[in-house]
């Protein structure tokens, strides 16, 4: 495409934190509440209302911190960002500025070839977020609803290390599993829990940093993709016909797929930080940073790794199996509602029939309609030869559509393997002898006809016949 | 020491308040200004700022919801409110 | 003379014998003001029935055995705490139109202790000024000389308690704005240190300056207030937990052997003769109680005043950014956009001198400007917190004239911000050290009264109620009402 160019990539994401109140008020942070209904008096910037912080708050952020094995500040300062806007109730918001809780962190995430790249993480600091303008018309009026001023923020800022819209995207799908692993955040882009803003310029290879521009407010990871790609190549195309790149902000709009100046103002913002004096510095020392290690879960990159070990997963399916918490969960609760034996098997089963049916339905893993009691109940009825696998498959669709057992369906249906090798044998028997041109021809040299013998044996078994006697007798006959 | 017009029209800009009706406040200002210069001949090599007169930590506060819903006593206060919302003139995303 | 004419202190006694009732009490405080505070401008607003109501509920209270201090005293809250369901307008056109909708913590805790609010006091607006002049309500006149200011920007506050209208009133100050007023008016004062009184629903000007305080005619007035609402509040992140003494118990001590500074670099500025000679006449008392005075060195005075005017107006700039005519307060008329929405409002709300230092705010925290102003300002702010560390390793409090000049005429310096700012000069360090400040009356120049400034080290409030206390005994400035 542009081989002579490179793009530099940085993101910053904005994710809510599902603490119960806000960062400095007790008011609710409930989404789709009834428009101002969340928003008291600290949230409102009444006159001579003080705030007053929220304790979760700093430990979800310190988590965070650990979680991307950052430096933890035992000392970091809010400052105040003074801007004007209507959605920005004390004409301030309280962020961080030079004193950030964490800072100096790592993410590492996979890269298409299965390779893993490591980004830094610059800072991740606690800030307000503010509350929302709705842009329908109140007869020439906008209306402002400020339930969502005051929720808590971490704001992720990457290093410019990112170097493709596909490396953007794996970045923030890892950023976005992590934070729902630690529980810190629902992750939510629809209702605005994950908010990204990229930072996109682009050079060519061995020229100095190029002007950068920065999308704002992108919510989907698809978006994300095709708004830096967007972008990139619009940013080439102007400098290639001998333009220059503004430092601006853009908005992208997927309907258009192209990004748009946001009308910028006559000069940048002046944010005159200063620490805020309502607030004291916050203070951590080992002893509550400890505390917080030692609630940490077990993070992804480990987890796949012990169950490649502990379960002989490759490495694939031992990603695909940690990729959300809920999910390694699921798997590993289903190993033991089977018995333990075949975690393989159970592997096999979930990354296959089971993520199949749910992606068919759009469901996500925590609206499966079969728990791991069920199906690790069927699994073992497969590893007991009690059915075959693909018997299986028929007590799995029974499993979705009903609350039944995998035990009472087999029952019900009368799905039960047929082991009896004399059973076997009869039926063995009665097929060949009703397809004699077909045992002469297979006798004869034509080897695929073994595969017919198979389906009629297990036509007139209902299938039910094991298949590995099945095979053994039918080589014993025709040979 | 003088204030810029440009400086003047700056401040005014950040602070959304209208200067150009006032003829006295740039003289004002100057005058502040020259008065609050007298601090840059202070020598405070190696001194620490100062924000809060005592040596204190920020305390924290449990997270547990302590505030209900208040909204008919807060719209109350607005000056122009409809369907629970704030009124204001349109808000053309512009950004800050 | 009139009952009101008594301090706090004879009132709750005589509360206490029943020789007065608190409705009595209260209605002769409605009256007295019904019938001069036409004159003087002391209060935005006056809450007569709210205060007939509390006086019952007190006098009820009582009739059951409780006999606290305060139970029953009608007192004035300055306009700068939030009164719920009461107009609270901080002096400014921008909040005419605000209902509080909730009560600041200070008035909590007073409304608890059964005062009774009987309306909320003239101000500098914002807080911003050292003679309530620059007030949306008009000018407060000084109850001793009708031509003079009474001081600010608690000026309504001290006008009252001088006048006699109640025996105490809320205040607050940020570089002097209890002290001054409580001299120019004859008067008791106290800033407590920053961090005992919550600032939760005191409307911020300087939030890292602001303290809570009292308006009374003695220090054992101020120490029956000052009790009621001193002590930790959760909703203030910057209050500070410690422990609250009893202060009224320590209004006894002797003060022999006392350690009284007096700072040189005071004294070295051009001192009103009169005012000299009434501090002259003032350390002699304490040299009769016993006290021992001491020369003492605050070598960074000079750089307070400056240190203060980049300081406060940069945190008012940023704390009154959220009066923008959107959720509550003052709104122009058919706003064209948002941005003349926020400028008229704004240019329309606040007065000249609001204005002003959040012109000045802006400038000291822009980019480009930040580390030569606010950030060398708060260096010098560590400068002068250390020299009153030093000196109070020498001596147990530091004592000055509270004001360089006493009351002056209206107009005098009202179109000077300069001149305004430099009655400060004695008071505003205290606030940028954060220590407690008291300021009592020490004699008159022609009618005119002359205050006397003690400063503490941290949380040695009963220390200075003492002092103060123990002058009262052997003085009687404290026991002058003007005429009115």
């Amino acid at each position: 495409m542009h081989p002579e160019w490179e793009s530099v990539i940085g993101l910053e994401v904005h994710i809510q934190l599902n603490t119960v109140s806000k960062l400095f008020s007790g008011a609710k942070t409930a989404y789709g509440a009834e428009p101002n209904t969340q928003a008291c008096a600290i949230d409102l910037g009444l006159p001579g209302v003080l705030p007053v912080l929220n304790e979760a708050a700093i430990e979800m952020a310190v988590k965070f911190g650990l979680a991307v094995e950052a430096t933890i500040a035992k000392r970091s300062v809010f400052a105040r960002k003074n801007y004007f806007y209507p959605d920005l109730p004390k004409g301030y918001q309280i962020s961080q500025y030079e004193l950030p809780i964490v800072y100096k962190g790592i993410l590492s995430f996979p890269l298409e070839d299965g390779l893993i790249k490591e980004v830094g993480i610059t800072r991740a600091h606690l800030e307000e977020d503010a509350g929302k303008s709705l842009h329908e018309d109140f007869h020439g009026f906008s209306g402002i609803d400020l339930n969502r001023a005051g929720i808590p923020l971490i704001e992720v800022v990457s290093e410019p290390e990112i170097s493709s819209s596909k490396e953007a995207v794996s970045y923030l799908k890892t950023l976005h599993a992590l934070i729902r692993y630690l529980e810190i955040s629902d992750g939510n882009m629809q209702e605005g829990s994950f908010r990204v803003d990229a930072n996109v310029s682009v050079r060519k290879k061995g020229d100095k940093l190029g002007t950068r521009t920065e999308i704002k407010n992108v919510n989907s990871f698809k978006f994300v993709e095709k708004a830096i790609d967007y972008e990139i190549v619009r940013q080439i195309d102007v400098l290639e016909s001998g333009g220059t790149i503004k430092q601006e902000t853009r908005l992208y709009d997927p309907a258009k797929n192209e990004t748009r100046s946001m009308r910028t103002k006559e000069e940048a913002n002046d944010y005159r930080y200063f620490p805020d004096p309502d607030l004291l510095p916050v203070i951590l020392n080992d002893e509550f940073i400890d505390k917080i290690k030692a609630t940490l879960p077990e993070l992804p990159p480990a987890k796949a790794k012990r169950f490649m070990t502990d379960y002989s997963l490759s490495a694939y399916d031992a990603k695909v199996l940690t990729m959300t918490r809920e999910l390694a969960d699921y798997f590993e609760s289903t190993i033991k509602q089977s018995g333990g034996s075949d975690p393989k098997l159970v592997a096999n089963w979930v990354t296959g029939e089971l993520l199949g049916a749910l992606n068919r339905a759009g469901l996500d893993i925590t609206e499966s309609p079969i728990d791991p009691i069920r199906l690790g109940g069927l699994i073992k009825r497969i590893q007991d030869n009690t059915i075959s696998g693909k018997i299986g498959k028929t007590v799995f669709e029974a499993l979705w559509e009903t609350s039944h057992t995998a035990d009472e369906v087999i029952e019900k249906q009368g799905l039960k393997q047929i082991t009896d090798s004399g059973a076997i044998e009869g039926i063995v028997d009665e097929v060949l002898k009703a397809n004699p041109d077909q045992v002469a021809a297979f006798k004869s040299g034509k080897d695929k006809l073994f595969g017919f013998f198979v389906g009629q044996v297990m036509k007139v078994s209902g299938g039910k016949a094991n298949p590995d006697q099945v095979n053994a007798l039918l080589k014993k006959r025709l040979s | 020491m003088s204030i810029e017009k440009k400086t003047l029209a700056r401040l005014a800009e950040l602070s959304r308040l209208d200067t150009e009706s006032s003829d006295t406040i740039e003289g004002d200002l100057a005058r502040i200004l020259q008065l609050v210069d007298q601090i840059q001949a202070a020598n405070t090599h190696d001194i620490e700022p100062l924000s809060h007169p005592l040596d204190v930590v920020q305390p924290l506060r449990k997270d547990i919801v302590t505030e209900e819903n208040q909204r008919d006593l807060m719209l109350d206060l607005a000056p122009q409110a409809e369907a629970g919302l704030y009124l204001v003139p349109p808000v053309i995303e512009n950004g800050e | 003379m009139s009952i009101l004419k008594k301090s706090l202190a004879e009132l709750s006694k005589a509360l206490l014998e029943k020789s007065v009732s608190s409705v009595e009490l209260t209605n002769q405080s409605l009256e007295a003001i019904n019938n001069l505070d036409k004159t003087l401008n002391c209060f935005i607003s006056l809450t007569p029935e709210i205060a007939l109501t509390a006086a019952k509920e007190a006098d009820k209270r009582r009739s059951k055995g409780e006999h606290s201090p305060l139970l029953g005293i009608p007192i004035a809250h300055k306009d700068i705490f939030c009164t719920k369901g009461v107009k609270t307008s901080c002096g400014s056109r921008m909040l005419d139109n605000f209902i509080a909708p909730y009560n600041a913590t200070v008035v909590t805790r007073l409304n608890a202790a059964g005062t009774v609010m009987v309306g909320k006091t003239n101000m500098d607006e914002f807080a911003m000024g050292s003679s309530n002049e620059h007030s949306y309500y008009g000018p407060v006149k000084n109850p001793w000389d009708l031509s003079c200011v009474p001081g600010g920007s608690s000026g309504g506050s001290a006008a009252a308690v001088a006048a006699g209208f109640v025996t105490a009133a809320t205040a607050t100050d940020t570089g002097g704005s209890i002290r001054q007023p409580a001299a120019l008016c004859g008067i008791t004062g106290i800033k407590p240190t920053y961090g005992l009184v919550s600032r939760y629903g005191m409307i911020a000007f300087a939030s890292s300056l602001d303290q809570a305080g009292i308006l009374a005619r003695t220090a054992e007035d101020c120490a029956l207030m000052l009790q009621a609402i001193a002590g930790h509040d959760i909703q203030d992140s910057t209050s500070v937990k410690t422990d609250i003494p009893d202060y009224k118990l320590a209004l006894k001590d002797s003060i022999k052997g006392l350690k009284i500074g007096l700072p040189k670099e005071f004294f070295e500025v051009e001192l009103d003769t009169e005012i000299r000679a009434a501090m002259d006449k003032a350390i002699q008392t304490f040299k009769d109680l016993g006290a021992i005075l001491k020369p003492v060195q605050l070598p960074n005075t000079h750089l307070s005043i400056p240190a203060y005017y980049v300081i406060a107006p940069a945190e008012c700039s940023s704390n009154l950014a959220r009066f923008d005519g959107v959720r509550y307060g003052y709104r122009c008329d058919k706003p064209k956009n948002l941005k003349d929405l926020y400028t008229r409002s704004r240019s329309i709300g606040f007065g000249k001198e609001v204005k002003r230092r959040i012109l000045i705010g802006t400038y000291v925290l822009s980019s480009g400007y930040f580390d030569a102003y606010y950030i060398q300002a708060q260096k010098i702010r560590r400068l002068i917190s250390d020299d009153y560390q030093t000196a109070f390793k020498e001596v147990d409090v530091v004592l000055s004239p509270t004001s360089p000049m006493t009351a002056f005429r209206f107009g005098e310096k009202s179109s000077d911000p300069i001149s305004m700012y430099l009655c400060d000069i004695y008071t505003c360090g205290v606030n940028l050290a954060g220590l407690p400040g008291l300021s009592l009356p020490a004699g008159f120049v022609d009618t005119k009264p002359v205050g006397i400034q003690l400063i503490g080290n941290y949380f040695k409030e009963a220390q200075l109620l003492n002092i103060a206390h123990q002058f009262q005994q052997a003085t009687d400035w404290h026991k002058q009402y003007p005429n009115l």
